[in-house]
């Protein structure tokens, strides 16, 4: 008996390896305050992580280190992809620790949950690490923002592109919860609305180890695409595994519908070669990105993907936007957010909608042959650039109550 | 077409095979975790670690020295096994004669400063790790595309799984290591070096699931991580076989594999739950586990 009471405390123990890192730093009123929560541990700790917060860092380094001559602080934790975590520690720093606003905000029911804490507490959140279009739908808070990417900006770019290419008949491999759900769907819509049909979907739970069940089933479908509504450790698994099974030999082809430079330099270009993915950067474009790639290689020793550009962005413009407005109060830095044009490297002539969409131009890439490779991190051809309008959805039709 | 269950027999065949594959890596893992339970009474967290290094071994030799997977098959279990030797001997040892919980919670801060360096030094993201040339490829079986190298993962465990059994169960080094758990006091007085053997133990199992971090470093990703994404699941399969049975250890990783396999056709979303609720079962049914003897 003793025996199996001391088994069941070891799996509780085990279940339970919660390890919040607490914010350090303390409050004052006389100062910015920016907040970094993300995944750092988990199944996307590569797709933003601790190599986001450097990203802030630079943004903060351009202006100085101070703003309207109050400093600049930046604190971070991380969420383990966990809400009720998430939303925790966004009320200790709203609450308790000054903090004027929090960013990046990976896996979106975790997005989702920050930004119901942000709106009540009428405090900012941008969004740079999340999917889902609900943040800016029905969800949507008047202070705040998606910046960097959403599902209908991937369903778009990557569903988009494999249509064009004869692909019209789809099964899904869906991450079972909010994002994939909403990926999923939007996607699926998409191909229907251009004449393709839906074979089937399954839902897998989030970080699966072994996908060969759900590739076997995907497989049997007959379906000429097989769309990964899932994302980073989750898709590389799937896309390796895919690779095991002979699929792509077998003449489906696979859509990894959020995938960026971070997951392709995990897997591989061996295994990665020929995908095609949506990003709303990358570094290798042109003389600028290149710059900013540069520095941020030397911090991190890692190219930045879409994450960490954006992260870099949504910190500048709400920098800017302080300046702007000449307060860090909530409402007026919120408006000048709205009004000002975003001008980076990871967006020209970006604008903010009035749901909190920030709509810019997409890039079309497909990962390169390894023998195609220059250099190091250069993986990718830019096959087409979206237009931002494109890309995004109308803000009329979002579902947002803010939005006339 | 037949069907089974509502699904086709040819894909029921293909997801019975899949299951049969997971548990081999299940049964891999339990095995080694039950011997070091069984013979050392320690609940050993580090496993997992041990089986991630076990990978990261196979991938640093190929990376530095370009020693390929078949060597790195030998060569990391005994690398790992020598680490975990070194860490039973000077500090693990020192916790037997407390109370179990000391030997858990140490092999459990161990396992997490572990990670925690890997993931430091690596990301979380992991690196790939090619499938040996000599088993690329797949075959045809009809009901199913089988990755040649999945099929010999199945065959290695197995064997793999029936020669740890035999060790402990029919060789006489194997009747030592159980008679000094028995009764470590006269095993001694016979004139055998009880401190010695239980090293050997503990080596041996991490030994073991260095081999399974070795066999599945071309199937996953190797990271930091997938020591952590199967301990868990390795702790129940032992549960519900029985603490410190051998034989109840590797039976109960192919079942759970299967039961997981087929969890992932019927309803998918309940796959990373079904093992725990087979587990809470078991144990409100038979508490010592289905193999377990009562305590």
């Amino acid at each position: 008996m003793r025996k199996t009471l001391l088994a069941s405390l070891a799996l509780v123990l085990a279940s339970s390896t919660a390890f919040a890192q607490n914010a350090t730093g303390t409050a004052s009123d006389n100062k910015i305050k920016i907040g970094i929560l993300n995944d750092q541990s988990g199944v996307y700790a590569d797709f933003g992580g601790k190599s986001s917060v450097e990203a802030a860092k630079m943004a903060i380094e351009e202006f100085g280190g101070k703003v309207l001559g109050m400093p600049i602080e930046i604190v971070d934790a991380d969420h383990q992809n966990k809400p009720d975590i998430a939303s925790n520690i966004a009320r200790q720093w709203y609450d308790t620790e000054q903090v004027d606003a929090i960013m990046e905000l990976t896996t979106s029911s975790v997005a989702l949950a920050v930004q119901a804490v942000a709106k009540e507490k009428k405090k900012i959140d941008i969004v740079t690490g999340a999917a889902t279009t609900d943040l800016t739908g029905k969800a949507c808070s008047p202070y705040g923002f998606h910046w960097a990417y959403d599902t209908h900006a991937l369903a778009v770019g990557t569903g988009g592109a494999l249509v064009k290419q004869g692909g019209d008949s789809w099964f899904f491999l869906t991450a079972d919860y909010a994002f994939g759900y909403s990926l999923e769907q939007q996607t699926g819509d998409f191909v229907k609305a251009n004449g393709g049909t839906i074979a089937g979907s399954v839902r897998h739970p989030l970080s699966s180890t072994d996908f060969s069940s759900f590739l076997l089933q995907a497989q049997s479908s007959g379906a000429k695409v097989i769309g990964l509504a899932n994302a980073g450790l989750d898709t590389s698994n799937a896309i390796k595994q895919a690779a095991e099974f002979g699929i792509v030999q077998g003449g489906q082809r696979l859509a990894a519908l959020l995938f960026t430079l971070a997951e392709v330099h995990g897997l591989g270009l061996e295994a990665a070669q020929g995908l095609t993915l949506t990003e709303g950067y990358y570094w290798n474009r042109d003389d600028q990105s290149r710059e900013f790639a540069k520095k941020f290689f030397e911090r991190t020793n890692k190219m930045p993907n879409m994450i960490h550009t954006g992260t870099y962005s949504a910190v500048r413009q709400y920098l800017k936007a302080v300046e702007k407005a000449g307060t860090d109060e909530t409402e007026a830095v919120a408006k000048a957010i709205h009004e000002m044009p975003v001008d980076d490297v990871f967006a020209q002539g970006g604008t903010v909608a009035k749901n909190g969409r920030m709509i810019h131009d997409m890039y079309l890439l497909q990962v390169k042959k390894p023998d195609e490779s220059k250099e190091a991190w250069d993986y990718f051809d830019v096959l087409d650039t979206i237009p931002g309008k494109e890309a995004y959805m109308d803000p009329a039709k979002s579902g947002c109550d803010l939005v006339n | 077409m037949t069907m089974i269950f509502g699904i086709p027999l040819q894909a029921f065949l293909g997801q019975l095979l899949i299951g049969l594959i997971n548990g081999s890596f299940y049964a891999l893992l339990s095995l080694g975790l039950a011997v070091i339970f069984g013979l050392l009474r320690v609940i050993n967290f580090a496993h997992g670690v041990q089986y991630m290094l076990g990978a990261f071994a196979a991938m640093l030799m190929l990376q530095y020295f370009g020693i390929n997977y078949w060597f790195a098959l030998i060569l990391s279990p005994l690398v790992v096994g020598l680490f975990g030797a070194v860490i039973e001997r000077f500090l693990l040892s020192r916790l037997y004669k407390l109370d179990h919980l000391y030997g858990l919670l140490f092999t459990f801060g161990l396992a997490l400063t572990l990670e925690g360096t890997f993931r430091y030094l690596y990301g979380a993201s992991g690196q790939p790790y090619a499938v040996p040339a000599q088993l690329a490829g797949g075959t045809n079986l009809g009901f199913m595309f089988l990755p040649i190298y999945r099929g010999w993962v199945v065959v290695v465990s197995l064997l793999a799984c029936i020669g740890t059994w035999l060790l402990i169960e029919k060789t006489k080094l194997g009747s030592y290591l159980r008679a000094a758990t028995e009764n470590p006091v006269l095993v001694q007085a016979f004139g055998v070096n009880v401190p010695v053997l239980l090293t050997f133990t503990y080596a041996l199992g991490a030994g073991l699931a260095a081999f399974a971090g070795v066999l599945a470093a071309p199937v996953y990703q190797v990271s930091p991580l997938m020591g952590s994404n199967i301990i868990i699941v390795v702790f129940a399969v032992v549960v519900v076989g029985g603490m410190g049975s051998i034989m109840g250890a590797i039976l109960t990783g192919y079942m759970l594999g299967i039961a997981e396999g087929l969890t992932k056709v019927f309803y998918p979303e309940a796959s990373n739950i079904v093992i725990f609720v087979i587990m809470a079962i078991v144990l409100l049914l038979r508490p010592a586990g289905l193999f377990g003897r009562d305590a």
